[in-house]
């Protein structure tokens, strides 16, 4: 089976060591992690976590119903086939010289970036979208010497209604 | 009213129903210990290794359906816990193992006796703690021991610093657990017994493999209702032995590498399986790319991540063995697959798997079915790990429910004596016949004082062959006979029980095994048994790693015919 890109969303409480459970439980069945990001979630005591596997359908529906065996995962859910809105992060310190300064602010007012540091010989340049939107930005400005980056990794929510609230949970183990 | 946490541990114990801790003290968790004695409800057992209190307590976890409890200091004493939690976790067994943790101020300065024990056991807990303060003390106790015995029940870990223990805090026990994240499901789907029982109905050969989860969830009345009312023959998991009598016209026996020929044989033939509480362990399905080619599979088990991990399910039903099959029971006919039946007899009567040769010798399986005429079945069999275990699996018929305890996910060594000490401490009024081999009883030999200290009545039977013998069986098989660090050197075993102010005797002929039996039996209290059995003796039905049901193979290759001695390292 071949192997493709899937983006999982939970809920997990804010307690010491859940992020720590996670990572732990990936490693030992030896899934793939491609990227993950945490941060607080409309609720109070909750965190919403978005992973990104690279797996098999059936790996990927063990890799669910592992995490939601976890004590502190409250809900899993897979939004690959729903109708998502994805977006990571990127902070790029490009190097710039008054020669190419002004191309470098052309190509990011086009992704709709920002420049949010500009330094003698450097720009710092932030660009929020899909993973090919941030790819593409990169490979632009590449040619003009990139010193540093920074990437999020995926998060993502369901368009419309909420998908991953903790009611309806159904769960065992 | 404030307490301490020691005392909020010990009130809570007592809260959960627990009457015997097994444990070992040291620095870390001196103020329970001290605070322990004041509560005499709570019976300490005091073990001689960390091992030991784990496996008594998941022995008595599983002969008694109550949460186990096993106690260790910080550092060396908590990681010795480690295989013992490890195992609880393979088989399922509801365990609270509580440590002693450095306190507070020291923890993360690499402090005397400070191990990062919650982090060491986080991937073979079903969920552990590491407490920060004493008020949160009795909620986290109450939530171990809901979370240890519910749902897929395993063992739970708390990890309380020495500083937390004598912290003082309200005390109030809550009347339920808040747990967002955990709501095992109990009740199958309707549809998908419906369906289950629409296949049932329907099929011409099917077979039910009941596992352990039979066991736990005591469902012993139903799943025999099930099998006579459809007449489907039953075969079993290593530790789904004694969930439905062997002695049963339905009964054929084990499955799996050391099952018998006739019941894997059906695995191969059915054309429907139905998987009561069992996870398709590999050494019950040998290599799943050829596990019942021509089945489909109805899966009942209380954990949903089990459905569909090691083998495709056409009708997965996630619910409670006993409440899934009191429900299926209603919709499935009445049935007789005769047919089917009168093949499996005929295989039986074909490839019996089961022989005992006749001769002077000692034969491992000669004592096996000794133990089971002597006890006509009325004994709880615990075993080590290896041939020990598989001849205990194999020549004892388990007739009575509940009656065999073994180490089977981890398959650990030196299981078996510590566990039927936690056996006969939950179950004292049954006859507890430890199966031990050689090499596993020195592994945790250290706990024939605790046996002696407690007067533990369990009557140990060593199979002593002077090898680790499963390991030499697969040298014998597949390094042509190259015994590498496979024989032991032994103690005097009788020597060693004298020591421990334990009677015992030795038996060198086939003549002397039930006279031997009967007198450990007549004795009031632990007796050994030091069976000096044919050392080169091999278990048999065995399916080679790698290979299929299908390629079980019967009896012991004729041996190539050789004076020469063995080759081995190791001292003779």
């Amino acid at each position: 089976m071949e192997a493709t890109k899937y983006t999982i969303s939970m809920l997990v409480e804010d307690k010491a060591g859940v992020l720590n459970r996670v990572a732990s439980l990936f490693r030992r069945r030896g899934f793939n992690i491609q990227s993950l990001a945490v941060g607080g979630s409309e609720q109070l005591g909750l965190s919403r976590m978005t992973v990104v596997v690279l797996a098999d359908p059936a790996q990927v529906e063990q890799v669910r119903k592992q995490l939601d065996k976890l004590i502190n995962v409250v809900k899993v859910v897979d939004l690959t086939n729903d109708d998502m809105v994805a977006r990571e992060l990127a902070l790029i310190k490009v190097a710039a010289t008054s020669s190419t300064r002004s191309e470098i602010m052309q190509i990011v007012d086009i992704f709709r970036a920002n420049i949010v540091d500009v330094g003698s010989d450097s720009l710092m340049v932030e660009v929020t979208g899909d993973e090919e939107k941030v790819n593409s930005l990169f490979e632009l400005l590449r040619r003009f010497g990139i010193k540093e980056v920074v990437r999020t990794g995926r998060v993502a929510l369901t368009r419309g209604a909420v998908a991953t609230r903790t009611d309806n949970k159904k769960k065992g183990g | 009213m404030k307490k301490t946490g020691a005392q909020i541990l010990c009130e809570s114990l007592v809260k959960e129903g627990v009457e015997v801790i097994f444990g070992i003290l040291g620095g870390a968790i001196l103020p329970i210990y001290d605070t322990l004695s004041q509560y005499p409800q709570l019976r300490h057992i005091l073990v001689r290794h960390e091992q030991g209190a784990a496996h008594a307590a998941d022995a008595y976890a599983r002969v008694t359906h109550k949460v186990g409890v096993c106690m260790a200091t910080s550092g060396p004493g908590a990681a010795n816990l480690v295989t013992g939690i490890a195992n609880a976790y393979m088989d399922s067994s509801p365990v609270v193992a509580i440590t002693g943790q450095v306190a507070r101020p020291f923890i993360g300065r690499d402090a005397f006796q400070e191990t990062d024990i919650t982090g060491i056991t986080l991937p073979i807990t079903k969920h552990n703690y590491l407490i920060s303060s004493a008020g949160e003390l009795a909620e986290t106790v109450k939530e171990a021991f809901y979370i240890a015995r519910t749902g897929r029940s395993g063992p739970v870990h708390i990890d309380i610093p020495r500083d937390v223990q004598t912290e003082e805090a309200e005390f109030v026990y809550p009347a339920k657990v808040n747990l967002p994240g955990y709501k095992p499901v109990f009740q199958g789907h309707p549809a998908q017994i419906r369906k289950a029982a629409r296949l049932i109905n329907s099929a011409k050969q099917p077979l039910i493999i009941a596992g352990r989860g039979v066991i736990m969830s005591q469902a012993y009345a139903e799943l025999r209702e099930l099998a006579e009312k459809a007449q489907i023959p039953v075969v079993n998991t290593l530790l789904g032995l004694s969930s439905f009598p062997r002695n049963h016209v339905l009964s054929f026996g084990m499955i799996g590498m050391h099952g018998m020929a006739y019941a894997n044989m059906a695995v191969q033939d059915t054309d429907l399986i139905i998987s009561i509480g069992m996870r398709f362990d590999d050494r019950a399905t040998a290599i799943t790319g050829e596990f019942a080619p021509k089945a489909r599979i109805i899966h009942i088990d209380i954990d949903p991540a089990e459905i569909g991990k090691n083998v495709r399910v056409d009708v997965p039903i996630v619910g409670d063995v006993k409440n899934v099959l009191g429900v299926l029971n209603k919709e499935v006919n009445v049935n007789t697959h005769s047919e089917w039946l009168a093949t499996l007899n005929k295989w039986q009567g074909e490839h019996p798997s089961l022989e005992i040769r006749e001769g002077e010798e000692v034969l491992p399986q000669y004592i096996i079915r000794q133990i089971y005429e002597a006890t006509q079945g009325d004994a709880l069999v615990v075993t080590g790990v290896g041939q020990n275990q598989m001849w205990a699996a194999q020549y004892f018929p388990f007739i009575k429910p509940d009656s065999f305890v073994s180490s089977g996910g981890l398959g650990t060594m030196g299981f078996e004596l510590p566990a039927a000490m936690g056996a006969k401490v939950g179950r004292p009024d049954e006859m507890v016949w430890c199966v031990a081999g050689d090499g596993g009883f020195q592994m945790t030999i250290q706990e024939l004082a605790t046996i002696a200290a407690e007067n533990i009545g369990v009557k140990i039977a060593i199979i002593n062959n002077g090898y680790l013998g499963m390991v030499r069986q697969w040298q014998e098989l597949f390094y042509e006979r190259r015994y590498a660090h496979t024989k032991l050197w032994n103690p005097d075993f009788l020597k060693v029980a004298e020591a421990y102010e334990i009677p015992a005797v030795r038996v060198r002929r086939r003549d002397e095994v039930v006279s031997a039996i009967y007198k450990a039996m007549d004795y009031d209290g632990p007796f050994l048994i030091d069976f000096v059995v044919e050392p080169e003796e091999g278990v048999y039905p065995m399916v080679p790693p790698g290979k299929s049901l299908s390629e079980t193979m019967e009896l012991p290759k004729p041996k190539k015919v050789s004076k020469r001695k063995p080759k081995t390292l190791a001292r003779s």
